[in-house]
């Protein structure tokens, strides 16, 4: 019976080598992203399969792996072996350069604005109806009402929610670094279950009935209102909001590694193109070149006004005053 | 027994202990001090810093605290249920003492997802407790239930052998000398049982403090409430602070071993007391 | 695992106890002894259980077929019963010995060593998966070596192999150990002055007295393995259809908004636990029929 149970598991070893070996058959690539671009990476990628078989004559195949933003960051600091990362904000690509040193510092200036192919802000979605009347994020901090969020410490969007609210804060007219930090005090204050990440807020919100106002990317409030309901949710579009930018980038180290650069490199240019100009506004990204994109999709995006992170310092400021440990959103909670 | 020390009849001994500690070693020593080599890039102060922040030391609060009380929750419904059990026939009986185990072999991801959607205030459960004011999901109190449900078999698992064995004609002096039910159970049964109970207590407890999947999905996870520690490595590990996350994974696991060494200890107590061999 | 040696002869004892005037409660005592565990049960146990199931037929039988034969999940099922296929064996082969050392000699340290065995059943499964990154991530101890060399741990499916086996550990040896330390060493004392081999000792005379619990040790640990969640997440790198395991694919599927499809997996797990607990028992019925079977020969 022992005898049988080791033969068995060296046939399984093998056939795990098996499986291991089998992909380095054809030319694959591995997109390591964040939460909410499953849906559109699942359709980008069978696009740019099709052209690059178009235009090479070689059969791709494009694996995802998805999670949140920080968390996928430090997995390929630490070996995983992304040709390409889409993540949520550019800070964390930074880590990627600085700790591992898995592509240049400058890697932001390689691809147009700000190597970010699409952009998306913050809006709040309510429950159908509005039962709370917000408008605004004044409203937010009225008695009564709560506010889901995720944990700007694990999340990247969550990082864009905070950093949005401080803006408003900070840019309303009579507005200082101290009104911000009231005003965000008092906002977490509202706020009841902080999860890891971004999809486990909309969860909570949608599935869960918690909450009255869940702080959302855009194209997420987008996607819950369509997917899930849209007899349930309404999308409220604040007076201010910021500009977020998910960046893409070629890990050179792992490129340079597979021999996969000129793919990779292709495949995140082609999110420029028109075809992935649509698709990124199809999936409620908002495209940097709308003039290629389906004018239906584009007339979904009302206008917004925009503050920019370079308006706070950029991120490597951002992240040291407010994320940090010992920051400033620790010593709200530690008051 | 001391005998054997000088003579041994059976073979097999150097080369099985040799593979247990090669293995051993390979598999859980030799990783488990890459935790401890890692925490020595900090200093001193700095060790001591990280593992004494307010909000660390609120998740030890919370963890120890709610796995405490989830133990000590089980330890009473575990007693009942392994009385049960083994006393009473009912119809079912089969069933409830094969399910007993489930929270061995379900994941812990799913026994999070389940939990939440029962106890979210428009779960089955939560529906109705909602209206009470009780909230369950999102609060320390849905940690809780996570919590007991992790470490529900380990109780009844515990007593009830011992409740089997237990003799008849113990139970029919003390009745013969006058005793009452409850004297009986007071002065008799619930010495014989204290052992056990408390190694399932100790066991509850120790896969309590450690869980992470489960709790995940059901606690609120706001700081200085409901956050727990193993949160706390993970939100080192987010923020690339691995030093910082093996001193608090040091801390922890200073713990489990202290607390695995009073469980074997307990047992030792046990089987000289009760005079079962263990 | 210490001394939760959930393996115990079956058996009713129930009748025992009932039939004794002092050994029954009131039928107060008793109906609120049952009530209370019955209901702690039924909030505990079987309402989870009961809930993944409706939520995974939620949207009816189709969509849950589909969700069962689509690629990525029978990828994730496929590399569940592969960490499960190795990482049993491993631990079977550690327990048996382990268990052989312990109980059957005196040594110093003894004590120490098992708590040492212990430790991996309460070290949270977050550091259970931080430890491998430690050793075989890229800034790791052998991080640069492995990548010189082109070999793949973490990420890939050695690593997930590899917490699987940490987690999974004690169970077998933990279950040997106590059944092995009670059996004693007459009888294989007996065979080896007989002129038995080592080998032929343990196949003919240890092996028959500890199957039984041995078995429990496989089905325990076998179960662990295949739904460890905390410790893979760690090591695993969510590429899908590659290194997601099925508790994996679970979450991923909860984080897609296919919340009938998240179950459904997680259905499925439940399933293999089940099936886990109904071999459980008919194990546990053959060993307290075999113990039977013994006593009568004993006394004939």
């Amino acid at each position: 019976m022992k005898l049988s149970l080791i033969h068995r598991s060296l046939l399984a070893l093998a056939l795990g080598a098996g499986l291991i070996g089998s992909t380095h058959a054809q030319t694959t690539l591995l997109n390591v992203s964040y939460d909410p671009t499953r849906e559109l990476y699942h359709e980008y990628n069978a696009e740019f399969a099709r052209y690059w078989k178009e235009k090479t004559g070689e059969d791709l195949t494009v694996r995802q792996s998805h999670g949140g933003s920080g968390k996928q960051a430090r997995s390929v600091i630490d070996g995983l072996e992304g040709d390409v990362v889409t993540l949520a904000l550019a800070y964390d690509i930074d880590a990627i350069a600085e700790k591992a040193g898995k592509l240049p510092a400058d890697w932001q200036k390689r691809l147009p604005h700000n190597s970010a192919p699409y952009t998306s802000t913050i809006v709040f979605l309510v429950r159908k109806g509005n039962p709370k009347n917000i408008r605004d994020w004044e409203d937010l901090v009225k008695p009564g009402v709560e506010v889901i969020t995720p944990n700007p410490k694990t999340s990247g969007g969550a990082r864009w929610n905070y950093l949005a609210a401080w803006g408003y804060a900070l840019k309303k007219s009579g507005g200082s670094e101290e009104t911000a930090r009231s005003y965000v005090t008092e906002l977490l204050k509202h706020v009841p279950v902080l999860d890891p990440a971004a999809r486990g807020a909309t969860n909570s919100f949608v599935q869960r009935g918690l909450g009255d106002v869940l702080l959302a990317w855009e194209n997420e409030a987008f996607l819950s209102v369509n997917e899930l309901g849209p007899d349930k949710f309404e999308i409220v579009v604040p007076s201010v909001s910021i500009l977020a930018e998910p960046p893409v980038a070629v890990v050179d180290a792992v490129t340079n590694k597979r021999g996969t650069g000129k793919t990779a490199q292709a495949y995140l240019e082609y999110l420029y193109s028109p075809v992935g100009q649509k698709l990124a506004a199809k999936h409620y990204y908002r495209p940097r070149k709308p003039e290629l994109a389906d004018p239906t999709h584009v007339a979904r995006f009302p206008k917004v006004n925009f503050i920019t992170i370079e308006d706070l310092g950029g991120w490597q400021a951002a992240q040291k005053k407010h994320f940090a440990d010992g920051g400033v959103f620790d010593q709200i909670y530690a008051r | 027994m001391a005998a054997a020390k000088t003579f041994r009849v059976l073979p097999g001994f150097n080369i099985t202990l040799g593979f247990t500690l090669a293995y051993l070693s390979l598999i859980v020593l030799i990783p488990l001090s890459a935790v401890f080599l890692k925490t020595t890039e900090l200093g001193l102060d700095q060790f001591w810093n990280v593992v004494s922040a307010p909000r660390v030391v609120a998740t030890y609060k919370l963890s120890f605290g709610l796995s405490l009380l989830a133990a000590a929750i089980n330890t009473v419904f575990g007693l009942m249920l392994a009385w049960a059990l083994v006393r009473y026939s009912f119809p079912g009986k089969r069933l409830v003492d094969a399910l007993v185990d489930l929270p061995f072999a379900l994941p812990t991801a799913v026994a999070g997802i389940a939990l939440t959607a029962l106890y979210a205030k428009n779960g089955w459960i939560g529906q109705y407790l909602d209206p009470l004011g009780i909230q369950v999901a999102f609060k320390p109190l849905g940690i809780l239930v996570a919590l007991v449900f992790i470490g529900l078999p380990f109780v009844v698992r515990t007593v009830q052998p011992i409740l089997e064995d237990l003799d008849t004609e113990l139970e029919e002096a003390a009745t013969s000398l006058g005793a009452r039910r409850w004297q009986i159970f007071r002065h008799v049964i619930l010495p014989i049982l204290l052992p056990a109970l408390l190694t399932g207590f100790a066991l509850a407890f120790a896969r309590a403090v450690g869980e992470y999947g489960s709790v995940i999905f059901i606690a609120g996870n706001i700081p200085m409430v409901s956050e727990i520690t193993p949160l706390m490595i993970i939100t080192k590990l987010e923020q690339y602070d691995y030093a910082g996350a093996t001193a608090i994974a040091t801390v922890m696991l200073m713990l489990s071993f202290t607390l695995l060494l009073v469980i074997n200890g307990l047992q030792a107590w046990t089987s000289k007391r009760t005079g079962r061999d263990r | 695992m210490a001394g939760a040696s959930a393996f115990h002869l079956g058996g009713d004892h129930a009748h025992r106890f009932e039939s004794r005037a002092a050994t029954r409660e009131t039928p107060l005592v008793k109906w609120l002894i049952l009530g209370l565990s019955l209901t702690f049960f039924v909030i505990f146990l079987l309402m989870p259980l009961i809930a993944v199931f409706v939520e995974a037929f939620r949207k009816g039988w189709e969509t849950y077929i589909t969700a069962l034969v689509e690629p990525d999940a029978l990828s994730a099922i496929r590399l569940t019963l592969l960490a499960a296929v190795i990482s049993v064996p491993l631990n079977l082969v550690f327990g048996v010995c382990a268990a052989w050392a312990i109980a059957k000699f005196e040594f110093r340290g003894k004590q120490f060593l098992i708590t040492l065995i212990d430790l991996p059943f309460s070290v949270s499964p977050v550091i259970a998966g931080l430890v491998f990154v430690l050793l075989f991530g890229a800034q790791g101890w052998f991080g640069s070596w492995l990548s010189d060399k082109d070999i793949r741990i973490i990420f890939a499916v050695p690593g997930i192999v590899l917490a699987t086996v940490f987690v999974t550990f004690p169970f077998i040896a933990r279950e040997l150990i106590p059944l092995m330390q009670a059996q004693g060493r007459e009888e294989e004392e007996a065979a080896v002055v007989l002129g038995a081999r080592g080998l032929q000792t343990f196949w003919y005379v240890t092996l028959p007295n500890i199957k039984w619990g041995l078995m429990y040790g496989v089905i325990l640990c076998n179960a662990r393995a295949m739904g460890e969640f905390g410790a893979v997440s760690v090591v695993s790198g969510h590429i899908r259809g590659q290194t997601n395991t099925l508790p994996l694919h679970v979450e991923i599927l909860y984080n897609e908004y296919q919340f009938a499809a998240a179950f459904a997996a997680a259905s499925v797990l439940a399933v293999l636990a089940l099936v886990t607990l109904v071999i459980k028992t008919w194990v546990e019925n053959r060993a307290a029929q075999s113990h039977k079977d013994a006593n009568r020969d004993d006394a004939s």
